[in-house]
């Protein structure tokens, strides 16, 4: 490996990406058993442990930069030091998984949908990054993400054009959406040093291939980021909900294997 | 020619004794179709039932490799559930009823779910248990049903059972990492068998109709819908897992059990079948809280289902 500035930017890039798929896994999951219909919840699950396979993929490669094992990764950091965006961490609905969930399925297609174009788009990117293992890592992702797109795009268009209610519950979540959509675009403040040291383009050109896809669809809306600033580690109390309910079992006994 | 009721009964019969296949448009009696309906929309909706005690534990799975199998393995209960109803909605057809009709016979009580999947589930323990000890209850009853005269649902059987061996192995992993594990996780273990022992017997449902006053076990033996006596499958449960469970130093919470060799049959403590019928008509511990939650799937989705329109099902899945 080059110097330690490459070195600290590249994990700092790597848990970005392995953090928002892990979350964003954990939140599908959540939705076991409860989607609108049961070939959705199929269909869901298994979107939902692809993104938990992309995630071990980066937590794989950040145990053989010496980061800690994936479990360890996994389910025992603090929030601080977790670099997923706010986006991924919201909650799907009001109640828990547990009980009395009242989850919006229009806020989880839109979610979905933004954040899987979104997603592609940077994986695109790090295709051609430096650095050789994340490089093909990238490759093997890739080739799932367009059945993943296809999914959340029938959804979206499908919700969007349907019924008066249906469309209103869309145009919120595009709100809602949005106002976080910058966190997932940004690089946090390692942002200028990875794009120098070729690890990814810069964010605004991601950006634009994302705008420039939808361009058909909506969004005049500018995108922002309301709440923290989820890659320098500041985040919402939700995550810490989860992370608390994704390490309960590991945690119970520490020195336990499982 | 009319051929009488009488005479197309005889057919029948006498294709199903020789062990053909009924398929979904060939003629049937009305009580043979009636069977089906019952028990395989109870199948289907206790495989989706079935998700949500498990459910619990997918993003609490103490490590990633866990949560991906456990995720994996409640996404396969529902994908049965899926091909369980598509063949009961073929059987109900003809009488002008649909998925719809099922789900809202759950939801009034009116079909039932299989006892286990009204039980607690507190500890990752009861993970472990519930894939390797009830899925392989289920992999001994649904493998005798493979034989079952009733070509469509003998079919979706083969792939489910195929599917639950990998379920049986999933739950035995995690109970080997338990019993292999800290003293802690060994007392886990420990606690989840006790818990699930009766549940366990119940599974198989009484031996005769004394216990609960009414069976379809004799009807559904005449039709070959099923080809053993739901005694029969108990004891080969017994046989397969007590002396594995034993010998990972585990203790079963019956001090009568014992394998009699002059009968070659397990003797056993009867679970409290009165308790039995409590559970299963909705009264177990988890029946309100799990149907409440189902409830709540269905009707915080109304508008999407009204949204993609009367098929209820949108273009991504199909």
């Amino acid at each position: 490996m080059e110097s330690t500035e490459y070195r600290e930017c590249l994990i700092e890039l790597i848990y970005q990406l392995a953090d928002d798929d892990f979350l964003l896994a954990y939140r599908g999951s959540e939705w076991l058993g409860l989607a609108p219909h049961i070939e959705e919840d199929v269909a869901f699950a298994s979107i939902s442990q692809d993104l938990m396979g992309h995630a071990a993929l980066y937590y794989g490669l950040l145990e053989d930069l010496g980061e800690g094992q994936v479990d360890a990764l996994t389910h025992d950091r603090s929030p601080r030091q977790f670099r997923n965006a706010i986006l991924v961490e919201l909650p799907n609905g009001t109640g828990t998984y547990l009980e009395d969930p009242s989850y919006d399925w229009a806020f989880t297609v839109v979610r979905n949908y933004f954040y899987t174009l979104a997603k592609k788009i940077r994986l695109e990117s790090i295709k051609k990054a430096s650095y050789e293992p994340l490089q093909q890592i990238a490759q093997k992702i890739s080739i799932e993400m367009s059945y993943h797109m296809m999914h959340w795009e029938v959804w979206y268009k499908q919700l969007i054009n349907s019924t008066p209610e249906a469309r209103r519950r869309m145009e919120e979540s595009v709100k809602t959406v949005l106002e976080e959509l910058d966190g997932v675009f940004s690089y946090g403040r390692f942002g200028d040093r990875m794009v120098r040291l070729s690890l990814i383009e810069r964010e605004e050109v991601l950006k634009q291939r994302w705008m420039t896809y939808l361009k058909k669809e909506d969004t005049k809306s500018p995108m922002k980021m309301k709440q923290g600033e989820g890659r320098n580690g500041v985040h919402t109390p939700h995550l810490a909900k989860a992370l608390e309910t994704l390490s309960e079992v590991y945690q119970s006994i520490p020195t336990a294997e499982w | 020619m009319e051929v009488s009721v009488n005479e197309r009964m005889d057919h029948f019969m006498s294709r199903i004794n020789q062990g053909e296949k009924i398929e979904a448009d060939d003629w049937m009696p009305d009580d043979y179709r009636e069977a089906l309906i019952r028990l395989i929309s109870m199948h289907g909706i206790s495989e989706i039932m079935g998700a949500l005690p498990e459910k619990e534990w997918v993003p609490k799975a103490p490590t990633v490799y866990r949560k991906l199998a456990i995720m994996a393995k409640v996404q396969d209960e529902m994908g049965h559930g899926q091909l369980l109803l598509r063949v009961a909605e073929d059987l109900m057809e003809p009488l002008g009823k649909n998925r719809d009709d099922i789900m809202k016979d759950l939801f009034s009580g009116k079909l039932k779910f299989h006892n286990v999947f009204h039980m607690k589930a507190p500890t990752w323990g009861d993970a472990g248990v519930i894939a390797w000890l009830v899925d392989g209850a289920a992999i001994i009853s649904q493998t005798m049903m493979l034989g079952t005269s009733y070509g469509p649902y003998g079919r979706a059987l083969k792939r489910i059972c195929a599917e639950e061996v990998f379920h049986a192995q999933h739950g035995e992993s995690i109970i080997m990492s338990l019993a292999e594990g800290t003293n802690e996780q060994r007392a886990l273990l420990q606690d989840s068998i006790n818990r699930w022992w009766s549940s366990l017997l119940m599974f198989f449902g009484p031996r005769t109709n004394a216990e609960t006053g009414h069976s379809n076990q004799d009807k559904n033996m005449r039709y070959k819908l099923r080809t053993k006596t739901n005694e029969q499958l108990r004891q080969e449960f017994l046989t397969k897992y007590v002396p594995r469970i034993w010998a990972l130093g585990l203790t079963i919470p019956d001090p009568t059990l014992r394998f009699d060799a002059e009968t070659s049959e397990w003797q056993y403590q009867q679970p409290d079948w009165e308790e039995f019928k409590k559970i299963v008509t909705g009264h177990g511990p988890k029946s309100k809280e799990r149907l409440a939650l189902r409830v709540q799937s269905y009707e915080m989705n109304s508008w999407v289902r009204e949204a993609l329109g009367s098929s209820g099902v949108s273009k991504v899945a199909r």
